[in-house]
């Protein structure tokens, strides 16, 4: 499916932030955005780049039409089919029920503690006020960017992203879907759910 | 135009201030400079646009004395408590640049603009110019780089609280400690960093000047998340015009990244100082700016014969 994107006319950083949410909403497809100045036109086209999409830019009397092309993340992918691994889901900032101080003492604690766990999980998927985890201002952003770089899935619910507003907070990882939410826990090995 | 004998500096040098003589001793320096917010504190904004404005005259080794306020505000759509914010901010940062407020003006206006006009004096022979670097001086700048591209994050909602609060900090702190260092030490030519950015000052500094300059990459001091979002395409039209126009001047190393390149022409707000100091007495000024704090400070290129009229960025 083709989407389009009209951005002319707009001033710097808008062509890129409605990319930016343009490509955020797609798991993958083609998106064509106009634009009418060089300004947008590079730093649109940087964006997508950065994103590991492939740009392809034309003029056409002063404007400029950048066909974007955004490919599901082969990684992601693979692991689904293969259906490896243990996926761990947290639908909560605090750990138990109880009181709230020392549910967020024990989350800080579960957290860190998979950062030594053997073997990592695959995923973390992050629904309802779980991911609060994710965004600025969470006691465990440095965990999870172990855990990341240690090649485990960060996954932030988008729903649940726009619903507390934090869509400029995520720190960490990148949105996902139910569509992905529901293909990943079917095809995990092992389901933790908090 | 008329040229009056007095005018010591006047705008076609694309200099920071205009000086004027007024006897052997004592020279007027006057500046002017006005912006709309760049962060959503309007106290922060008002101490930003202070030290903005008064760095032009630090830059000249000057001594600020008496400053008036630009405002344009929409006084009928937003709260009062808004101008008085950026005003007091204004106020604070002149209390501790010493400098009195004198007057100032406003018009209605539906964007908010804030600024200031400031007056210095110095003495007419010891103004600092951006003409006068010699070859074999090193080039100290005295703030990391990447405002423009943060500030233009801030403006999209994709810069985090931490982000905003550090290069706030940079942006309203004023340059007086650095300039008081550099005219202690003395040093040859000094210019600040605004919208022309790094390279955009540094070439004018060797245009018409029979000097050329080497600038190592590796060394400019820049915030990091200038780095990250000017991948992610949050480049200022500043840096664009600034890249089209000082290009000619310019020579990049193949090995800089486009970042860096970036984050060289990237328009500053309030940005530091960029003082050529002879060779011998680098040190001695890196010295005196530690000593009063400005620790950001570093030797980032030099100043060489050839090729002439050119920056090379290895």
């Amino acid at each position: 499916m083709i989407k389009e994107l009209d951005a002319r006319g707009l001033s710097c950083p808008q062509p890129v932030l409605q990319t930016k949410n343009m490509l955020d909403e797609m798991t993958e497809g083609m998106l064509t955005v106009i634009v009418d100045n060089i300004i947008a036109r590079e730093n649109v086209k940087r964006f997508a780049e950065s994103n590991g999409c492939s740009v392809k830019v034309e003029e056409k009397t002063g404007e400029y039409l950048l066909t974007i092309i955004k490919d599901e993340v082969p990684e992601v992918n693979n692991n689904i089919k293969e259906g490896v691994g243990q996926v761990i889901l947290i639908s909560t900032d605090v750990l138990g029920k109880g009181d709230r101080k020392l549910g967020e003492t024990l989350m800080e604690a579960f957290i860190y503690t998979l950062v030594d766990a053997k073997p990592s999980p695959q995923k973390i998927i992050l629904l309802n006020e779980g991911v609060k985890l994710a965004t600025y201002g969470s006691p465990v952003l440095e965990a999870l960017e172990i855990l990341q770089n240690k090649g485990v899935g960060i996954l932030s619910c988008g729903t649940c992203i726009n619903f507390y507003q934090l869509k400029d907070k995520l720190k960490i990882g990148t949105i996902t879907n139910m569509v992905e939410v529901v293909e990943s826990l079917s095809n995990a090995d092992k389901v933790i759910c908090l | 135009m008329t040229q009056d004998p007095n005018l010591i500096v006047g705008f076609e040098k694309a200099d920071d201030a205009g000086v004027y003589k007024i006897t052997d001793e004592l020279a007027l320096i006057q500046t002017v400079d006005f912006f709309t917010p760049i962060v959503d504190d309007p106290y922060i904004f008002g101490q930003i646009a202070a030290a903005n404005a008064l760095s032009d005259v630090y830059a000249m080794g000057g001594k600020p004395l008496t400053a008036m306020n630009v405002v344009c505000f929409p006084i009928k759509t937003l709260d009062i408590g808004v101008l008085k914010a950026i005003l007091r901010g204004g106020l604070d940062k002149l209390i501790e640049a010493e400098t009195t407020l004198v007057g100032g003006h406003s018009v209605e206006n539906n964007e908010i603009k804030y600024g200031l006009s400031v007056t210095g004096i110095i003495h007419p022979e010891k103004v600092l110019t951006n003409m006068t670097a010699h070859i074999g001086d090193y080039l100290i700048l005295t703030k990391p780089l990447g405002t423009g591209i943060i500030n233009t994050a801030i403006k999209g909602g994709m810069a985090g609280e931490e982000t905003i609060t550090r290069v706030s900090n940079t942006m309203v702190t004023l340059n007086k400690d650095a300039s008081i260092a550099m005219q202690e030490v003395g040093v040859s030519a000094c210019t600040d960093i605004t919208g022309f950015g790094l390279l955009g000052h540094l070439s004018e500094m060797v245009r018409g000047n029979g000097i050329g300059m080497i600038v190592y990459a590796g060394k400019v001091p820049y915030f990091p998340e200038a780095k990250e979002f000017a991948g992610m395409g949050m480049v200022p039209g500043g840096t664009y015009r600034n890249k089209d126009f000082f290009s000619q001047w310019i020579r990049f190393d193949s090995t800089v990244p486009q970042y860096l390149q970036d984050i060289l022409f990237d328009p500053q707000t309030s940005g530091g100082l960029l003082i050529s100091v002879p060779r011998g007495k680098a040190d001695g000024l890196l010295t005196q700016l530690r000593g009063k704090n400005v620790n950001e400070a570093v030797i980032i290129g030099e100043v060489v014969a050839e090729p002439k009229e050119k920056i090379i960025i290895t």
